[in-house]
């Protein structure tokens, strides 16, 4: 069968960064395609060339035989590819019906012909198992998976011959992802071909016929995904084998450092008790929305607490307050990197001294000079991609984002790390970096308290675990004490 | 839920029944308040700034905003009074003056959807440019001129007929043709699309440049409207007249429900916190609160508009 899409040779260049530096990728008619790699391997500057955003520099193009060379994403939408972006792009206040029909929106002479307009809506979601959903409610109402299939429906409307899914699953609990991977089948059946990006190798060994891996700008591999194993796709995306991707460390836990009692705030968090020990690391598990973030934030002080107390080394607080912990010596790490972790158009430098400014300066005058100097020396020690400490943060990429938002922790310094979801969305090599991060400040004794969604992660690095479930935190053992299925079934709730 | 989002769409009408209330309190004032003929003056008042909300509500839906306004009624005003010294029929003047305003919104369409230029920053500029240009046209005094049909049309000479001025009905038409452009046409729902979200509007093939650019046209003629009854108002063109008339339109769009930052937005809704804004300057005066009394209550009105805004935002997160 001659392929769907063939890409030759793209290379492309910003600036002098060689983004792309020849890639090739074949995909069949009716085919689930896995794109895989590290962040910065250049996936998002492909698919942004395959979608029209972009223009390549070099190389060629072709979509079922035909030169394809997409003047911008709407002329890429006409050919016949459409991208589901990782950010859902519904426009929140129209109703489930218009974001299906934008742009294409049946008319006479300009009159809005909305019985056809919602009848063309339902079938392309009834094409998807959805016909069900209210076509009147405004799309930002629906829960995230439930959005998730408008905007497919909306990109379905169009008859793509390849649809582009970047993270589709990122941000989707378990049974949404089954939902999801059922009408990516049903799409592939009907003759789609689905590019599929993830950095769940699980799922992509699940779902894809074929995958492609992309290595700093190069396709460095490519074959059929029965028989290849993902620890396979891990050595072709980093380069090296990453079978020890957790450090190995002997617990040495020390005196107490931190004491919570009976800690309430607001309706995600009940009378939470937990104590840190130095030298430890304590990991949080649970559902998305079991109040996780919110023990960490209300420790920290970010979010209110109700009732309850928190002891820091033997001093305790009853109305804590951000600016009070750093003082203490505890160090927070927002889940959510670029609206409240980082500042994104100030440099490297800036945003690693940001907490401890006043040290930087005399009589409220800084010293410029020593702030980039600082921000240099993390740049080497934490091996961060940037062409220098002034660099803006926004324009790195993900994983060195995170270890600049890490290296504001280290530089302030924190005794008491309080880590929320540290290696969300970043790519395998960073994650091994920084977990070997996590793994010395134990070493040296300093505390951490880490909050994930992944088990595995949970599993490899933490002395403990404790799981939450609706709010209450409901039971913390030891690692050895637990299982995967026994800390799910704590979880969800359910008997083990 | 429910019980919530009906109040926030019957918000504006509470709004207009609690300083109806508040005004009616003193019996002394309430026998002149509550009569018909003063809800004709408060409707006559409220012509200009109703018209001038209506082009404001199509700019907020779609996430801008335009603070050009005030200067824009005050430009169309001398031009029409200009053209009736020169000796224009009516109708003439009528459309000239609406293209006039036209004019000046497609020029701001045109730096803010062509050259992607921040509407603040723009419409702050013409706010600027126009009112020189007003005052530059009337050789910086009031234009005078000997009669004309237009000057009837915001009368209320009648007191106790029934018949209201040609404004009002105007004004009413107006407002009903644009709750049904913004509901039932392709480019009212592209107003919508580009308030929400609009590079996914752009993705989906919405012609946004274009709609933006006839959005702030359209909104422009309105804005040349509102004009042409502030001439008949007035019976003369002054090219200091209606400065920081854009925040009382801005504040009867928000009182209305539209958010500031785009998205949402209803033609009655404007239309109600425009008469909110009537009501409060017509009952402070039968009060006999002085003018900066007046001001600052209808200061203290905006905030707490912009407050509600915010408050509907959170719930709608």
């Amino acid at each position: 069968m001659p392929p769907r899409l063939r890409l030759t040779g793209i290379r492309k260049s910003f600036g002098a960064t060689l983004a792309l530096r020849g890639v090739s990728l074949e995909v069949a008619p009716g085919e689930v395609h896995a794109l895989v790699g590290e962040n910065g391997a250049g996936k998002s500057t492909l698919m942004n060339i395959l979608s029209g955003a972009l223009p390549a520099d070099e190389g060629a193009m072709d979509l079922d035989g035909a030169p394809y060379a997409p003047r911008d994403t709407l002329d890429a939408r006409h050919r016949g590819v459409a991208m589901i972006h990782q950010e859902l792009s519904l426009a929140p206040h129209l109703s489930a019906w218009e974001n299906i029909m934008l742009g294409a929106e049946p008319s006479r002479g300009g009159w809005l012909r909305r019985h056809d307009a919602k009848a063309s809506a339902r079938a392309a979601l009834e094409r998807l198992g959805h016909g069900h959903l209210d076509l009147d409610r405004a799309a930002g109402k629906f829960p995230i998976a439930e959005q998730q299939i408008i905007e497919i429906a909306r990109a379905l409307r169009t008859e793509p011959r390849v649809l582009v899914m970047d993270e589709p699953t990122s941000s989707l609990a378990q049974a949404d992802t089954e939902r999801l991977f059922t009408v990516i089948r049903q799409l592939r059946d009907r003759g789609v071909s689905v590019i599929y990006i993830s950095h769940f190798l699980e799922e992509v060994e699940r779902l894809a016929d074929r995958y492609t891996v992309l290595k700093d700008g190069q396709s460095v591999g490519t074959g059929p995904m029965a028989g290849t194993s993902t620890t396979q796709l891990v050595r072709l995306m980093v380069g090296r084998d990453v079978t020890e991707l957790y450090p190995t460390r002997t617990a040495s836990p020390g005196s107490t450092v931190l004491e919570v009692r009976n800690l309430s705030a607001g309706r995600r968090l009940t009378r939470a008790n937990l104590t840190l020990a130095a030298g430890e690391i304590l990991g949080v598990a649970g559902l998305i929305g079991a109040g996780r973030t919110e023990l960490v934030r209300a420790v920290f002080g970010l979010d209110r607490s109700e009732a309850g107390a928190v002891t820091v080394e033997g001093r305790g607080f009853s109305h804590r307050q951000p600016g009070a912990s750093w003082r203490q010596g505890v160090g927070f790490l927002s889940e959510n990197r670029k609206e409240e972790g980082l500042m994104l158009p100030l440099s490297v430098a800036e945003n690693t001294v940001l907490t401890k400014l006043g040290r930087f300066g005399r009589l409220g005058w800084l010293r410029r000079r020593e702030i980039d100097a600082a921000g240099a020396a993390w740049i080497d020690r934490l091996g961060v991609k940037a062409s220098g400490p002034g660099q803006p943060v926004g324009q790195l990429s993900g994983g060195n984002q995170q270890k600049v938002a890490l290296a504001r922790l280290l530089e302030h310094p924190a005794r008491i790390f309080l880590l929320d979801e540290p290696t969300r969305g970043i790519d395998v090599g960073s994650k091994a970096q920084i977990y070997e991060l996590i793994a010395g400040l134990a070493r040296e004794g300093r505390a951490v308290v880490l909050v994930s969604s992944y088990l595995p992660e949970l599993f490899g690095m933490c002395d403990r675990i404790a799981v939450m479930r609706r709010g209450e935190l409901v039971e913390c053992r030891a690692r050895a004490d637990w299982t995967e299925p026994s800390l799910m079934a704590a979880a969800v709730g359910a008997a083990a | 839920m429910n019980t919530k989002s009906l109040l926030a769409k019957l918000g504006p009408f509470l709004g207009l029944l609690l300083v109806i209330g508040l005004f009616s309190i003193s019996t002394e004032v309430r026998g002149y308040f509550l009569t018909y003929p003063n809800f004709k003056i408060i409707l006559t008042q409220t012509v200009i700034v109703a018209i001038g909300a209506l082009g404001m509500t199509l700019i907020i839906i779609a996430g801008g905003i335009d603070l050009s306004v005030g200067s824009a009624i005050a430009f169309t005003s001398v031009v029409g009074a200009l053209l009736i010294q020169r000796g224009w029929s009516a109708a003439a003047v009528v459309l000239a003056v609406v293209a006039a305003g036209g004019g000046i919104g497609l020029l701001n369409g045109v730096a803010i959807a062509g050259l992607r230029m921040t509407p603040f920053i723009i419409t702050l500029g013409t706010l600027g440019v126009v009112r020189g240009a007003s005052k530059w046209l009337a050789n910086n005094e009031t234009v005078n001129y000997d009669g004309s049909p237009i000057n009837s049309w915001m009368t209320t000479a009648d007191p106790f007929g029934w018949s209201l001025p040609a404004g009002a009905w105007v004004a009413l038409v107006a407002a009903i043709g644009t709750a049904v452009m913004l509901r039932q046409t392709v480019f009212g729902r592209h107003i919508f699309a580009i308030g929400s979200n609009e590079a996914t509007a752009r993705l989906c093939g919405v012609p946004t440049v274009r709609t933006k650019i006839l959005i702030y046209a359209l909104a422009g003629a309105f804005f040349g409207l509102a004009g042409l009854m502030q001439l008949s108002r007035l019976r003369q063109g002054d090219p200091t007249v209606a400065v920081g008339l854009e925040l009382d339109i801005i504040a009867a769009v928000i009182i209305g429900g539209a958010s500031l930052s785009g998205g949402v937005g209803t033609v009655l809704g404007s239309m109600i916190g425009a008469l909110i804004m009537a009501v409060l300057r017509n009952g402070s005066q039968q009060m006999g609160w002085p003018t900066y009394f007046q001001e600052i209550i209808i200061g203290i009105v905006i905030i707490a508009a912009v407050f509600l805004d915010r408050l509907r935002q959170a719930k709608a997160a």
